[in-house]
């Protein structure tokens, strides 16, 4: 469904993507971890359109996007939920999650989605009226994730969707995630919590300094040495 | 950091300032009068300039107030030019100019940052027409008469209250209240929450720039001899600093000025050649400057510099 | 003895009731976690400790000195010190200056320039982050920036501290080093309060943990007790 091959991108005169090759088959859940300032939010923002790479090729089920414009790239189904639970502080949870459904695509089916999304966080149905300046850290995340679903992607790119979250909360994202596979939606997920991360996806790749270092089925990974000592500190 | 070309360079300068300012303050026995009526003019650009960027510069919070203390200055000497001695009352100029801008201050450095601007910009506007309304009821005309003085006097008075603020804006950068202004202009917060008094620092330095507005226009108004609120209060005075701030860039202290220098000289220039288009060819000017130079001559002083941009690796 | 103490601290934004009749005692030198679901009212009431907001009705004493609704600064010099969720440095700085900031600024007894200068070099080391002193502060990676907020208010010499959710983020290195880090401040004799969804760090480090749920205080007690208590596991913890 997503194919990358060696792709590196820059940010400011600063090489972060080194020839990166990764691959997402539908309805499969994949996860990305590393260490901070290994380059997963790099990728995502490459792959979105956000940071568009330099050489290398993106392929999204079997069109190239590489170089289109990020709102392009959501019209063609894949929607991305940067880290750090970011809102439009001054709109309403309605309207912010409105927002998410900008693309012609996905605005003509609205309601339904609304419907869904509020399935799944009740708690932003409950603040429905409220400017998303008066959630708390937590419920932004999930507002942010939200938005993301509204635009009815068929391969969702998740940057942290546990960060700030209580473990209860965490639990119900993770369970989200695989209903949401359920549904048919693809997911790309960065994670620090390595563990969770693993037993939801399918399969994982690890990133260290811009380069892809591992990859393989998430269960693989689990026992492998080096991520049980890098990453779950065993 | 390439520390040791900059050294050098900064080890040059003292000497190179030294030789600029005392050809400076030996202009008028060597140039023409027009040059020292046109070096005057630039002295009261980088003043306007170099004082607004003391406090909207680090902070952030973008003023148009200048015209209103330039324009309380201006009145000052008007109105008490015949009462005393020329001294006092370029300081009675900054010190009223001071009072006024720690009451505007005080009230309005509160309101988020668009909302401080749009005020300053009544203040102005405000001033100009209090005035009006003030002089024709109660003193009957609309303007006054300023007592004259003459070019060489005004030349040394903008050359020494010039000197004194670059001093002023020197010391305060290279302070810790330069680096809480900072602070206070990325995150106010965050500043508050380090010890910093921050509704005191701003007001304090919004005032202090004030001072040097007011003295300015103190000693301009006895150039153009005639003055009414129109004139004193000109919106003109309030563009141009920040206009001047942008082109010369304000992460150095010396942007502004040469901001300042060559814009007056560049407006000078149009003028002369094209008396009806100079103010689009500065606009135009003005645009590519902002698109390509965010950060103004300076920005392109220092790239200049750091002449060897190699792509930096992350260390595997 | 108590070094904070809150007695009925609410606050409203609208009609809703952020925080409502919380009362709280923080003893000098321990450990104290605040948890609670998303939404709780627990960085409203760090908010509220720190000067940010002013509580609708309620106390809040430091060192037995009444310092509800006082200015942040103020409160910052008499000994309270706090992280931001969001984390809140100044970006276009070297990271030094960030900590400096606070060295000059944030006591009552300033110290000079030159003892302050040295304080930051000291904090930065003890943070772990001296190589980084020139870096503009805004290229540094998130656990990076974390760090340098703890550096920057423990420059203002605390007596307490308030870290809201100083590990969100981390991976599992980092959480353990900067857990070191809470013990070596604790080692220090600052007395912590910090909001945390981490239960690995809240059960080790703390000794007290506080329980917020829709603005409301519904429990408190040692580690342990909260574990076990069903209110909680019910609201917060699930499994």
């Amino acid at each position: 469904m997503l194919e990358l091959c060696d792709v590196c991108t820059s940010c400011d005169a600063t090489q972060a993507l080194w020839d990166v090759c990764l691959q997402v088959h539908e309805s499969e859940i994949v996860a990305l971890i590393g260490s901070n300032g290994a380059g997963k939010t790099a990728l995502l923002d490459a792959i979105s359109g956000v940071t568009p790479p330099e050489s290398g090729t993106i392929e999204f089920l079997g069109k190239r996007i590489d170089g289109l414009p990020p709102h392009t790239i959501v019209e063609l189904g894949l929607s991305h939920v940067p880290e750090g639970g970011k809102v439009f502080p001054d709109m309403t949870v309605h309207e912010n999650l409105e927002m998410g459904a900008y693309s012609l695509r996905a605005w003509n089916k609205k309601e339904e989605t609304f419907v869904q999304v509020y399935k799944i966080f009740p708690i932003l149905e409950e603040r429905t009226g409220q400017l998303a300046r008066t959630l708390s850290g937590g419920e932004r995340q999930m507002l942010a994730i939200g938005r993301g679903l509204m635009s009815r992607p068929k391969l969702c790119m998740l940057d942290e969707p546990s960060y700030g979250l209580a473990p209860l909360m965490v639990e119900e994202i993770f369970r989200v995630i695989q209903e949401l596979r359920a549904q048919g939606i693809t997911i790309l997920l960065i994670e620090q919590n390595v563990r969770y991360s693993l037993e939801t996806a399918d399969r994982a790749y690890v990133m260290e300094n811009g380069r892809i270092c591992m990859e393989g089925a998430s269960n693989d990974l689990l026992e492998s040495d080096f991520v049980r000592q890098a990453f779950l500190g065993l | 950091m390439n520390w040791s070309k900059l050294e050098l360079r900064k080890a040059r300068t003292p000497g190179v300032l030294l030789i600029f300012l005392i050809l400076l303050a030996t202009l008028t026995l060597y140039a023409s009068p027009y040059t020292v009526i046109f070096v005057t003019s630039i002295f009261m650009y980088i003043i306007l300039t170099v004082s607004w960027v003391i406090f909207s510069g680090p902070t952030g919070y973008i003023s148009f107030a200048p015209a209103a203390f330039f324009g309380v200055g201006i009145y000052t000497s008007a109105i008490l030019g015949t009462e005393l001695p020329l001294p006092i009352v370029i300081l009675t100029g900054g010190v009223i100019s001071f009072i006024l801008a720690l009451f505007v201050g005080a009230l309005t450095l509160r309101l988020k940052g668009v909302y401080f601007t749009i005020f300053t910009l009544g203040l102005v506007e405000l001033s100009k027409h209090l005035l009006l309304w003030y002089e024709i009821k109660f003193t009957g005309t609309r303007g006054r008469f300023v007592v004259l003085v003459d070019n060489t006097t005004i030349y040394y008075i903008l050359f020494i209250i010039l000197v004194l603020l670059l001093l002023t804006s020197y010391l305060i950068r290279r302070s810790k209240y330069g680096l809480a202004l900072r602070s206070i202009g990325e995150s106010e917060e965050a500043s508050a929450h380090t010890g910093v008094n921050v509704n005191l620092l701003k007001t304090f330095t919004f005032a202090l720039s004030a001072v040097f507005m007011g003295a300015t226009g103190a000693i301009m108004a006895t150039r153009w001899t005639y003055v009414d609120p129109y004139i004193a209060f000109n919106l003109q005075y309030s563009f141009m600093p920040v206009l001047m701030s942008i082109f010369g860039g304000m992460g150095q202290l010396y942007g502004p000025v040469l901001g300042a220098v060559i814009f007056t000289m560049l407006e000078e220039k149009l003028i002369t050649e094209f008396p009806y288009y100079y103010m689009l060819t500065i606009g135009l000017i003005l645009l590519i400057v902002i698109i390509y130079l965010p950060d103004g001559l300076v920005g392109l002083i220092q790239k200049w510099q750091n002449r060897s941009p190699e792509k930096q690796h992350v260390t595997p | 003895m108590s070094l904070l103490e809150g007695i009925g601290v609410t606050k409203y934004f609208g009609g809703l009731a952020a925080v409502s009749q919380v009362d709280f005692k923080i003893p000098k030198g321990k450990v104290v976690g605040l948890i609670g679901p998303n939404g709780a009212g627990k960085t409203t009431l760090f908010n509220l400790v720190s000067g940010v907001l002013i509580p609708k009705s309620g106390t809040i004493n430091f060192k037995t000195e009444n310092i509800t609704g006082m200015q942040s600064y103020r409160i910052c010099r008499k000994g309270v010190a706090r992280t931001f969720q969001s984390v809140n440095v100044f970006g276009n700085m070297p990271v030094v200056e960030n900590v400096l900031l606070g060295a000059i600024f944030g006591n009552s007894n300033p110290s000079s320039e030159k003892e302050a200068a040295e304080e930051a070099m000291n904090l930065l080391e003890f943070v772990g982050l001296s190589e980084m002193r020139s870096v503009p502060t805004q290229s540094l990676t998130l656990g990076d920036k974390k760090r340098l907020e703890v550096a920057r208010a423990l420059a203002t010499k605390p007596e307490l501290l308030l870290l809201d959710e100083l590990m969100a983020g981390l991976n599992h290195t980092e959480l353990t080093e900067t857990m070191e880090l809470v013990n070596k401040i604790r080692d220090r004799g600052i007395t912590i309060f910090m909001i945390e969804h981490v239960m690995r760090v809240i059960m080790s480090i703390c000794d007290r943990i506080i329980v917020l749920h829709h603005g409301e205080k519904i429990a408190e007690g040692t580690p342990k007790s909260i574990a076990a208590n069903k209110t909680v596991i019910k609201a917060y913890l699930g499994e």
